[in-house]
């Protein structure tokens, strides 16, 4: 009887396997860029990995679709919020962000760099503190919440404006043992079912967990609209959601430690076009 | 006026004469159904567009009855013949009496 259930599981857990590999398709936004969703690993990955893959590969034919075109992803709706935002004045200092950055679309080529060192500073920041930064010392206002709403279309806002550009995060230099804090935590078994980031989104991508596609756990499509919730969703929400269900105290987003994680998760999808606002479930 | 409500639509800007269209219309609101509670337990207000239609050059295309299952932010799509050189009127019509309005010139050449 014990072999016989032995067969039988087998056989479950291989089956639907065959059919998980990621899909082989073109995405083409608007019908006009063409980005890139799958290339070469870079060398800091190349031992793990041969080529690294968007999330975008791992998703349905319709939520694929949604993404293809600006006016059927429900996260450009976000984005023309943040638009708003950019342009209105707020804060003692009355200013908006156009008083010194411009047009939004001047920010192109800002979100594939971050998170960088920041030099004043001496720590590496995220676009989010970043963003805050700007609030407080240049604006005048108050800071926002680090996943709230306002922040998350912002920075979806920003995403947008390097859609096609390859992210391309520095790891070297000073930022370096922030990058190597985060390699640590990727591949630090957590909670009570001992799983590291590495154990689903290395060793199993393209595999099922349960109804569920494992994707490469990229960011270059962060922030995402999830299906699942109708908003925008920030790549350290998505973080701790991972941790929880590793049934784990979780870091809080903009933690050190999630800041470090985002360097190394961001690094490991060098080369792959920002998408964000990205679709998924 | 509920907060937050966009209309907006996307129609080619050219067609030829009897051709089929395809027309995307999308509304950002939050279509609350009137069946959920807040944290203290009270149903909060049922508040949804209820009603949209589209005409072109005053004949009606479509008129769609909206049910509070539908989700936030209302996507419909729809295709339509287009006889001449004309114009598309999108209305929603939303439970607060607001009535959000949208139009789109097409030419057929």
């Amino acid at each position: 009887m014990m072999r016989l259930t032995g067969a039988l599981l087998a056989v479950l857990l291989t089956a639907p396997m065959a059919s998980a590999d990621p899909v082989d398709d073109t995405l083409i936004l608007n019908g006009e860029t063409e980005m890139v969703t799958r290339t070469a690993a870079p060398d800091h990955v190349s031992d793990a990995m041969d080529e690294v893959l968007s999330g975008w590969h791992f998703r349905g034919t319709e939520t694929r679709a949604m993404q293809e075109d600006d006016f059927d992803n429900p996260g450009m709706i976000f984005v023309e919020k943040a638009e708003d935002t950019w342009n209105a004045v707020e804060g003692s200092e009355d200013k908006s962000c156009a008083s010194c950055h411009g047009a939004s679309d001047q920010m192109a080529g800002v979100r594939p760099t971050y998170p960088k060192w920041n030099e004043e500073a001496g720590e590496v920041r995220t676009l989010e503190m970043q963003v805050n930064d700007c609030r407080k010392n240049r604006m005048g206002a108050e800071e926002w919440k680090y996943t709230g709403a306002d922040m998350v279309n912002m920075t979806a806002l920003l995403a947008s404006v390097s859609r096609g550009l390859p992210m391309d995060v520095a790891i070297d230099g000073p930022a370096q043992s922030t990058w190597e804090q985060g390699k640590e935590l990727y591949y630090t078994r957590f909670g009570q079912l001992e799983l590291s980031c590495a154990n689903c989104h290395e060793d199993n991508y393209g595999n099922m967990i349960r109804a569920d596609h494992l994707s490469q756990g990229q960011i270059n499509g962060f922030p995402v609209y999830r299906l699942k919730n109708t908003k925008l969703n920030a790549a350290h929400d998505r973080f701790k959601g991972c941790i929880r269900d590793t049934r784990a105290e979780t870091f809080k987003p903009g933690s050190e430690e999630f800041i470090a994680l985002e360097l190394y998760v961001a690094s490991r999808g060098n080369g792959l076009s920002v998408e964000g606002p990205a679709v998924r479930n | 006026m509920a907060s937050g409500v966009k209309p907006r639509v996307k129609v080619p800007k050219t067609a030829a004469a009897g051709e089929a269209i395809t027309i995307k219309t999308l509304i950002s609101h939050r279509m609350e159904s009137g069946q959920r509670k807040d944290d203290e337990g009270n149903i909060i207000p049922r508040s949804i567009i209820n009603r949209f239609t589209c005409e072109f050059n005053g004949e009606n295309v479509v008129d769609v009855v909206l049910e509070p299952a539908i989700s936030t932010n209302p996507y419909l799509e729809f295709e339509a013949l287009v006889p001449e050189t004309g114009e598309f009127k999108f209305t929603w019509y939303d439970d607060d009496g607001s009535v959000y309005e949208e139009t789109k010139e097409i030419t057929v050449g």
